[in-house]
């Protein structure tokens, strides 16, 4: 890659040196995950999840792929398909079980993901389209996640579709055919399970893609790091491999056993008991949820209660859809020089309470749509939007942040110079 | 420029949020929070310890086979079990000759049509057809129960919140409501107790359901004579395991799957935790020992700590 203290690919082997020369794929391995990408060396585990959540895509494509040789996208046959596969396909439960809680799985990692990016301000400068194309994978996963939701054609699956595509039919005039347009008709039926269906199937490779571009963004200014300082020679870096594929490889590790606990010994755990009832338009849920990972933002949504000006139905859409699309523009909100947050004592406060906050919203969304739930989230959603719209703007300008160390090198090692170089690199250059 | 316009769209959202806090909290302060009968009655289903619980639990299958006698002589009559071949009666423990003479005597016969004439017709079920169900279609189900569906067995157990627990409470769950008291020891209002064709029963969502008690004496199902006293709680309790193994044949398999791979996951995690640190063993500020994998390097580094004056 583009960095001085990159080693340059260079091989001894003929086919390798014939091959490079007309598809130069020995060298974009080497570019992208051998000596030819220097990591700072003081990555912590919170790096892990950018690999993890690629681990999740994966599992989803190869669980997804051999589900969709069995089920069935048609309204009358849909949720008998899904217990065909459960009872009559050889291991048919394991993919399903799989699927479903690695979706699950794979928010989790996502989550973790963004918020090291909040909290050491990955998004800043010059890392910006990194974080913007992350957020658009976040946008797919969504998409992806709740189409994948309504496939079994239960009772969730019907009502949380009818619910979602009604959230469209809150904008002015061209709402409802919107929504119309989105479900082919005029309620959920086997129009919209079909073209979910093909979407359901579309999208990951489209998310497939787009993580393409986001690391090819990453490797451009290369990796972050905890102490936000950049790298200023290779003595603050260890080439990926092996010193991060050993450190992902144990992080793997550790997030099967947690996906094998939950696949094996609770599959319905994070599931909703209605969605083994098959879909019946005519019998409302009495509580209509959707996933846990969509809770936050659903709270967000339902906190919007009384009109004003604009229908409340549609202040919640709007704040729902501006609860992520504000995080575009976070690289220009925060405007702080230093990027970690363990150098910003007070960003660092906010930030907890923000955590807080989301765990909060979260809760409020899976309860019913009662009190005291409904006032709770509209504490959340206040909290939410000033955190990021007036509170980070202002932070930025008045926060003192703690001293800066010099470089990496100094915030690891201490003075220990002797001890600097990783097994098998040149020791550091006296500075 | 962002800022400015963030900064206003922030406020905007926070404004109308605090104006519907506001309306909440007078609401709330005129009429308190929202209380419901339901809320008040409802019961959480009994704490009841399935042979079947936890990881290392299976399915008893001596009890799987009282419930579907249960499921048989009681449930049958009224409740579908359309996602169950006789077929699957192998996993309870009955023999190939067993489970065809279950199915061939099994009361509901299997729609088919006359092969001489075309006309619709049924036939004695073979162990590869599904359980019948006892209605011709949802209609036929409503006129006969009093417009209520009875709703297919498969899957209750999952498709209800409290699983098997739940199925077991509610079966005992009847008792008259003029006489119940709740935990607060309140009685039910009256405009809350049963209507016509409707029964109380305290686990049930709205407390009152439309299907009668269907477990009402001890030794209503006769059970073979090394079985455990057929009370009605056990009763319950049967049918229960045997409408969980319906909604989840291949628990037992998972479960032990899942041990082994849990097994192999943590060999292999470890293996991995230790090449890590091998790997990192001298990349960051100290030089790290790496356990007893490799003796040579240990002395190297114990030498190397030596010199650096880091105590190993």
């Amino acid at each position: 890659m583009s960095f001085p203290w990159a080693e340059q690919y260079k091989q001894k082997h003929p086919f390798m040196r014939w091959l490079d020369s007309r598809l130069p794929l020995p060298r974009l391995v080497y570019n992208a995950t051998g000596k030819g990408y220097p990591v700072p060396r003081n990555l912590n585990y919170f790096w892990n999840f950018g690999v993890l959540a690629g681990l999740a895509l994966v599992i989803q494509l190869v669980t997804g792929i051999v589900l969709a040789m069995h089920y069935n996208s048609n309204a009358d046959t849909a949720f008998a398909s899904v217990e065909h596969i459960m009872r009559d396909v050889n291991g048919g439960w394991f993919l399903r079980y799989l699927h479903a809680n690695g979706a699950s799985f794979f928010f989790v990692v996502v989550y973790l993901h963004i918020f090291r990016g909040l909290y050491y301000c990955s998004y800043k400068a010059p890392r910006e389209m990194v974080w913007m194309l992350g957020l658009v994978i976040f946008l797919l996963m969504m998409a992806t996640a709740f189409m994948g939701y309504v496939l079994p054609w239960g009772q969730m699956s019907f009502w949380a579709s009818k619910v979602i595509t009604g959230l469209f039919g809150a904008i002015p005039i061209v709402g409802e055919p919107i929504q119309h347009w989105l479900l082919g008709g005029f309620a959920p039926d086997q129009a919209t399970l079909t073209r979910f269906f093909s979407l359901h199937y579309l999208l990951p490779f489209v998310i497939a893609g787009v993580i393409i571009l986001h690391i090819w963004a990453l490797h451009i200014p290369g990796s972050g790091n905890p102490t936000g300082v950049d790298v200023k020679g290779p003595q603050d870096t260890v080439p990926f491999h092996p010193y991060y594929t050993a450190k992902d490889g144990f992080g793997a590790g550790i997030s099967m056993i947690l996906l094998a606990i939950l696949v094996f010994f609770m599959p319905n755990y994070l599931g909703h008991a209605d969605n083994y009832i098959p879909a019946n338009p005519l019998s409302t849920p009495a509580h209509i949820v959707p996933d846990w990972y969509f809770w936050p933002f659903y709270a967000i949504l339902r906190a919007f209660t009384v009109d004003f000006i604009l229908e409340a139905k549609l202040w919640g859409v709007l704040a729902m859809f501006s609860s992520i699309l504000l995080l575009f523009f976070l690289p220009w909100l925060d405007k702080s020089p230093v990027r970690s947050g363990s150098y910003r004592p007070t960003f660092r406060i906010f930030f907890w309470v923000l955590m807080a906050d989301i765990a909060v919203l979260g809760f409020c969304g899976g309860r019913p749509a009662e009190e005291p739930y409904v006032m709770i989230s509209q504490i959340g959603t206040m909290y939410y939007f000033a955190h990021f719209l007036i509170i980070l703007p202002l932070l930025s300008m008045v926060e003192k942040t703690r001293h800066l160390p010099n470089s990496i090198s100094e915030s690891v090692l201490h003075g220990e110079e002797a001890e600097a170089a990783p097994a098998g690199l040149q020791p550091a250059p006296a500075a | 420029m962002v800022r400015i316009l963030g900064f206003f769209v922030g406020l905007g959202f926070v404004g109308v949020a605090a104006w519907s806090l506001l309306w909440g909290v007078i609401a709330v302060s005129q009429d308190g929070l929202p209380h419901t009968v339901e809320h008040d009655f409802h019961a959480e289903p009994r704490d009841i310890e399935f042979s079947f619980a936890g990881p290392l639990g299976r399915f008893d299958r001596q009890q799987l086979q009282r419930g579907f006698q249960v499921y048989r002589d009681v449930c049958a009559s009224c409740h579908g079990l359309g996602l169950v071949a006789f077929r699957n009666l192998h996993d309870l423990g009955y023999t190939e000759a067993e489970v065809r003479a279950i199915a061939s005597q099994w009361p509901i016969q299997v729609p088919s049509i006359n092969p001489a004439t075309g006309e619709p017709a049924t036939r004695a079920a073979i162990p590869s057809d599904r359980f019948p169900s006892p209605y011709a279609n949802e209609v036929a189900a409503r006129a006969a129960n009093n417009n209520a569906l009875p709703p297919d067995l498969s899957l209750i157990t999952k498709a209800r919140e409290g699983g098997p627990a739940y199925i077991a409470s509610l079966l005992t769950g009847y008792t008259d409501a003029a006489a119940y008291r709740n935990a607060n020891g309140d009685a039910l209002p009256t405009e809350n107790r049963p209507g016509q064709g409707l029964h109380f029963n305290p686990y049930f969502a709205n407390l009152n359901i439309a299907m009668p008690p269907p477990i009402t004496a001890d030794n209503q199902v006769s059970y073979a004579p090394n079985n455990p006293p057929a009370t009605r709680e056990q009763m319950a309790e049967d049918i229960a395991a045997f409408l969980h193994w319906a909604a989840e044949p291949s628990q037992d398999q998972r479960k032990d799957m899942g041990i082994v791979a849990l097994i192999f996951l943590i060999v292999a995690t470890t293996f991995a935790y230790f090449s890590y640190r091998n790997i990192w063993a001298t990349a960051k500020r100290t030089v790290r020992p790496i356990g007893v994998l490799d003796p040579e390097n240990m002395a190297r580094n114990e030498a190397a700590n030596g010199d650096a004056g880091v105590a190993g």
